[in-house]
């Protein structure tokens, strides 16, 4: 069972074909890149895949159950959760709050229950704070856990990201270019985050420019030029393919 | 004298209400709510026709007001909400706001229009005096009331959720907030609440002409929010009582200056816009969280 899969995605932008009969397949619990050169839609094929966006043509899978027609919260519902290019942190709340609040389904969600069952709401917060405190403490986050997100570096907020979306138990996770703008030290520290992570079963798609980062983590990349998937492989062989040279070196694709 | 500072307070009081609903719509969801006044005009006058009209107790004039404001709500949120950029809901309810006005101008069968409808005291066998003093009391009980639980909604899960889509709306949608719900629901609590303000506003005001009701009355609340604070709910409690005191205390101004300045009474009430406008640049600049408030806006 592929933890997610798309087939002939086509989006259109006015008179602008973006995604043309794009397909990928993601496996349960692999590290997946997902490379082209700018402008390829990579970015455009990942919030088609997570949802934010809906594709003019084609059907897309989550762990064979199809979720063409769904919307971003069902797809986070469902597992599978996105990272922005650009860190989009709650910036007024704290790190913490950050973590807490995006755990699912959490009983004082509710209105009626946040007013009239503060213990039961109490408890529920105990553990989720707990749980948001060990994953803060893995990322290493644990020394500005009560600074305001906004107040981060832009590095720290690609962690926080991270840190956030696992709080959602997700089962993939959809990571958009998690090295642009990361300090060079912390590449080395996100690429061994991520890898303990899969170590653990998660799975994960990367758009990502940085090919050492690409190299490190994945196992299989897809090489998208001008909409269309070009190839995939593994990154080695897929980095001598003549044809994905050329694209990147700007031959007439 | 007495009667005039109850008067003041139970103003500042309706003010604090209102305030606290709005406090809940922007300062923690960072809805643009324009059209305050359009659900406390439906308040006032869905509590003046159960009451008046139909006799009904005022109880239920309340609760009336409450499931009209809820209900007026609901569409208006699920309609912009849905189209996610803030400003529609703000234009859709500057729109209703005029639309409410207009419709009681002009359904003068129900609202006698701008002859206005008598609002009877909540205890007539009371007397004047005791029903001011009851009113305040039940004004500064609702403020307690809605202080206390929005205070624990503030806390709660539910209240860590607002604030995430106020601060990234798409970042909430990608860990499965449903934050059209959210919105709507935020929405719709605060209508409800103002409804109800509108409701007791009708009481105390005795009553109601479509007058009242004019756009400003919504920037009146804006104007309690920014300058006590968004996003605190003790902000903009302290807000409202500010705003009361700019509106009002230009009544005392003339008592204060000399007797040769030649300002007339119309002139003295002009000042008090000069006083607001001037808070309202000043506050911000010196203090851009607001004055009790927690977040710069």
């Amino acid at each position: 069972m592929s933890a997610l899969t798309a087939t002939g995605v086509v989006k259109r932008f006015g008179g602008l074909t973006v995604l043309n009969d794009a397909w990928i397949d993601v496996p349960e619990g692999r590290i997946i890149g997902l490379i082209g050169p700018n402008g390829a839609g990579k970015s455009t094929f990942l919030t088609v895949l997570s949802k934010f966006v809906q594709p003019d043509a084609g059907q897309i899978f989550c762990r064979d159950r199809e979720v063409t027609r769904i919307g971003p919260e069902g797809m986070a519902q469902a597992g599978v959760v996105r990272t922005f290019q650009v860190p989009r942190e709650f910036g007024e709340l704290s790190v913490l709050d950050n973590m807490i609040v995006a755990a699912k389904n959490q009983i004082g969600e509710s209105v009626w229950k946040a007013l009239l069952m503060p213990g039961r709401v109490a408890a529920e917060h105990r553990a989720i704070r707990e749980r948001a405190e060990e994953r803060l403490e893995f990322l290493g986050l644990t020394r500005v856990i009560g600074n305001a997100a906004k107040t981060l570096s832009g590095g720290q907020k690609k962690l926080l990201e991270l840190g956030r979306a696992l709080m959602t138990d997700p089962f993939l996770l959809l990571l958009d270019e998690p090295f642009a703008g990361v300090a060079p030290g912390l590449v080395d520290v996100l690429i061994d985050k991520i890898h303990q992570l899969n170590a653990r079963g998660l799975g994960f798609l990367i758009v990502e420019h940085n090919m050492e980062a690409v190299n490190a983590l994945c196992g299989r990349v897809y090489v998208m030029v001008s909409g269309s998937i070009l190839t995939d492989g593994a990154p080695a062989t897929v980095a001598n393919d003549p044809r994905v040279l050329e694209a990147y070196l700007g031959g007439k694709a | 004298m007495t009667a005039y500072l109850i008067a003041m307070a139970t103003q500042a009081g309706i003010f604090a209400l209102l305030a606290l609903a709005l406090n809940l719509q922007w300062g923690y969801t960072g809805l643009l709510n324009f059209g305050v006044v359009g659900f406390f005009a439906l308040g006032a006058y869905a509590y003046a026709l159960v009451t008046t009209a139909l006799g009904g107790p005022a109880l239920l004039g309340i609760l009336a007001a409450i499931v009209v404001g809820a209900v007026a709500a609901w569409p208006i949120g699920l309609a912009s909400i849905r189209l996610r950029v803030d400003f529609y809901l703000a234009i859709a309810t500057l729109g209703f706001g005029e639309v409410v006005r207009a419709v009681i101008v002009n359904e003068t069968w129900a609202t006698r229009g701008t002859q206005g409808m008598a609002v009877e005291m909540f205890f007539p066998g009371l007397g004047v005096e005791a029903n001011r003093i009851l009113m305040l009391g039940i004004v500064l009980a609702a403020i307690a009331l809605l202080y206390f639980a929005f205070q624990r909604l503030g806390r709660s899960p539910f209240g860590r959720t607002i604030e995430a889509i106020r601060d990234n709306e798409d970042a909430a949608r990608s860990l499965g907030k449903p934050v059209a719900g959210f919105k709507i629901q935020v929405f719709v609590i605060g209508s409800a609440v103002t409804a109800a303000a509108g409701a007791l506003n009708a009481v105390f005001v005795n009553y109601l002409v479509p007058e009242q009701f004019l756009p400003i009355v919504s920037f009146y609340v804006w104007i309690a929010l920014i300058i006590g604070g968004s996003g605190s709910n003790k902000g903009v409690i302290l807000g409202s009582v500010i705003l009361v005191l700019f509106l009002e205390g230009s009544r005392f101004l003339k008592d204060l200056l000399p007797a040769d300045t030649g300002l007339t009474d119309d002139k003295i009430a002009a000042l008090r816009f000069m006083a607001i406008g001037l808070a309202l640049v000043v506050v911000p600049i010196w203090r851009p969280q607001g004055l009790w408030g927690r977040k710069e806006l």
